[in-house]
């Protein structure tokens, strides 16, 4: 791969991410237990989409073939994407929704911390500006990973089964294969594994305080930035891209 | 007949585009105009998002347009930049201060502090310093929602970025 065709990659992942993530927060609009939590979901989700925005919209002016951000969002089929598997998990009750969040927030803000000194302004600058958002999402599910964790005998439970349940996502976000390390070379990129220290310290408190076991390590699985996904991701794109595959280049 | 415009004429007419979800405050007084290119060829305006998902981002754009279409402008370019992030210090007193009169209590504790822990934030109905977070996340992504414990309204807070 060139340099231009691997900073394109590396731009896929995150904006992959949090497009996936948002799409998957959007699906509870209307169906969150109460209605601030319906606002703080698709609030955090927006925030997502945002991102996505920015990161896609450079991914394609790096691609350099004319794609922007609406045909990488709508165009690309399931072996494109680069999202983490862990985001297109099913959103499940909404103990899984959190566990899940509370997961990638704490990454994510260590990666966007870090990715904001990346010597590549522009992505500095998209790091930089969602760094202060991803602040009060990772606070938001922080809160309630103590607040089911440490509630009733019931939520404890919820909130266990689905830490047990997604654990095994946990350690494909901290993989480096080569197009990381060539970009962490080039001084644009980050090195994530040496982010798992601190996201282990931040999650083993957390967890301990809202009285959840750490899970054993045992199963994981990777495969995303080969374009391998778990079936979830075909039935997610199938509804997000609906309208621009049954009538292409539709335009509000 | 081509009219030279000054940087300080465009920033009044400016304070005429209102934030469409908060239209007490202009887009100046929000802190949304990074700053006005006049004297080129092209007068240039460059603005910043918020949020990064504010959905008033092409609202704004286009108000922007069509105000200075009205006064009689035509070459210019709106851009947006995202560097520096935006931040809720870049609000003005006067926005901060319309923001408390239209019921919104502006981001109390300034600086990257105020991320860290929860802001002691002031009723903007009655001043009572005893309220209550309800929600993280309010009407729209720059809102919390509180709650006054001696007045018992609940009302918006501008969150600190």
């Amino acid at each position: 791969m060139t340099d231009k065709d691997m900073l394109f990659d590396y731009l896929l992942r995150l904006g992959d991410n949090s497009l996936i993530l948002g799409q998957r927060l959007a699906e509870w609009t209307g169906h969150t237990p109460m209605l601030e939590e319906d606002l703080a979901l698709t609030n955090v989700g927006l925030d997502l989409i945002g991102q996505a925005r920015m990161l896609l919209t450079y991914a394609g002016e790096v691609e350099g073939k004319g794609r922007d951000e609406d045909r990488l969002a709508f165009h690309r089929d399931t072996a494109e994407w680069r999202n983490l598997l862990l985001l297109e998990q099913p959103n499940g009750d909404f103990a899984k929704t959190m566990a899940r969040q509370f997961f990638f927030d704490h990454f994510q803000y260590l990666q966007f911390e870090a990715l904001s000194t990346s010597s590549d302004e522009r992505l500095a600058g998209i790091a930089a500006k969602s760094l202060k958002e991803i602040a009060y999402h990772r606070r938001h599910s922080t809160d309630w990973i103590l607040r089911l964790g440490d509630g009733t005998a019931e939520s404890h439970e919820k909130m266990q089964t689905a830490i047990d349940e997604l654990w095994g996502f946990v350690p494909e976000m901290f993989e480096m294969d080569a197009t990381d390390e060539a970009l962490l070379d080039a001084g644009i990129g980050i090195d994530v594994a040496r982010l798992r220290p601190a996201w282990d310290a931040a999650v083993n408190a957390i967890l301990a305080e809202a009285t959840l076991a750490r899970p054993e390590d045992s199963w994981s699985v990777r495969g995303s930035r080969e374009g391998k996904h778990s079936e979830h991701l075909g039935y997610l794109l199938a509804e997000m891209q609906f309208l621009q595959r049954a009538y292409p280049d539709a335009k509000w | 007949m081509v009219t030279v415009h000054a940087a300080d004429e465009i920033l009044e007419i400016l304070d005429l585009v209102k934030d469409p979800e908060i239209p007490v405050v202009s887009v100046r007084d929000m802190g949304i105009i990074r700053r006005v290119e006049a004297g080129g060829d092209r007068l240039k305006i460059v603005i910043t998002p918020t949020y990064s998902g504010c959905p008033a981002m092409e609202v704004i754009e286009r108000d922007i347009a069509a105000i200075l279409k009205l006064h009689g402008l035509s070459d210019f370019d709106v851009e947006t930049e995202i560097s520096p992030a935006w931040t809720t210090d870049w609000i003005t007193e006067e926005g901060r201060q319309k923001l408390h009169e239209y019921g919104i209590a502006p981001p109390a504790n300034r600086g990257k502090a105020a991320l860290m822990g929860q802001e002691a934030v002031a009723c903007p109905q009655c001043g009572s310093s005893d309220t209550v977070l309800v929600s993280e996340f309010g009407s729209t992504a720059c809102k919390a929602l509180y709650k006054c414990r001696d007045c018992l309204e609940p009302f918006d807070y501008f969150k600190c970025v």
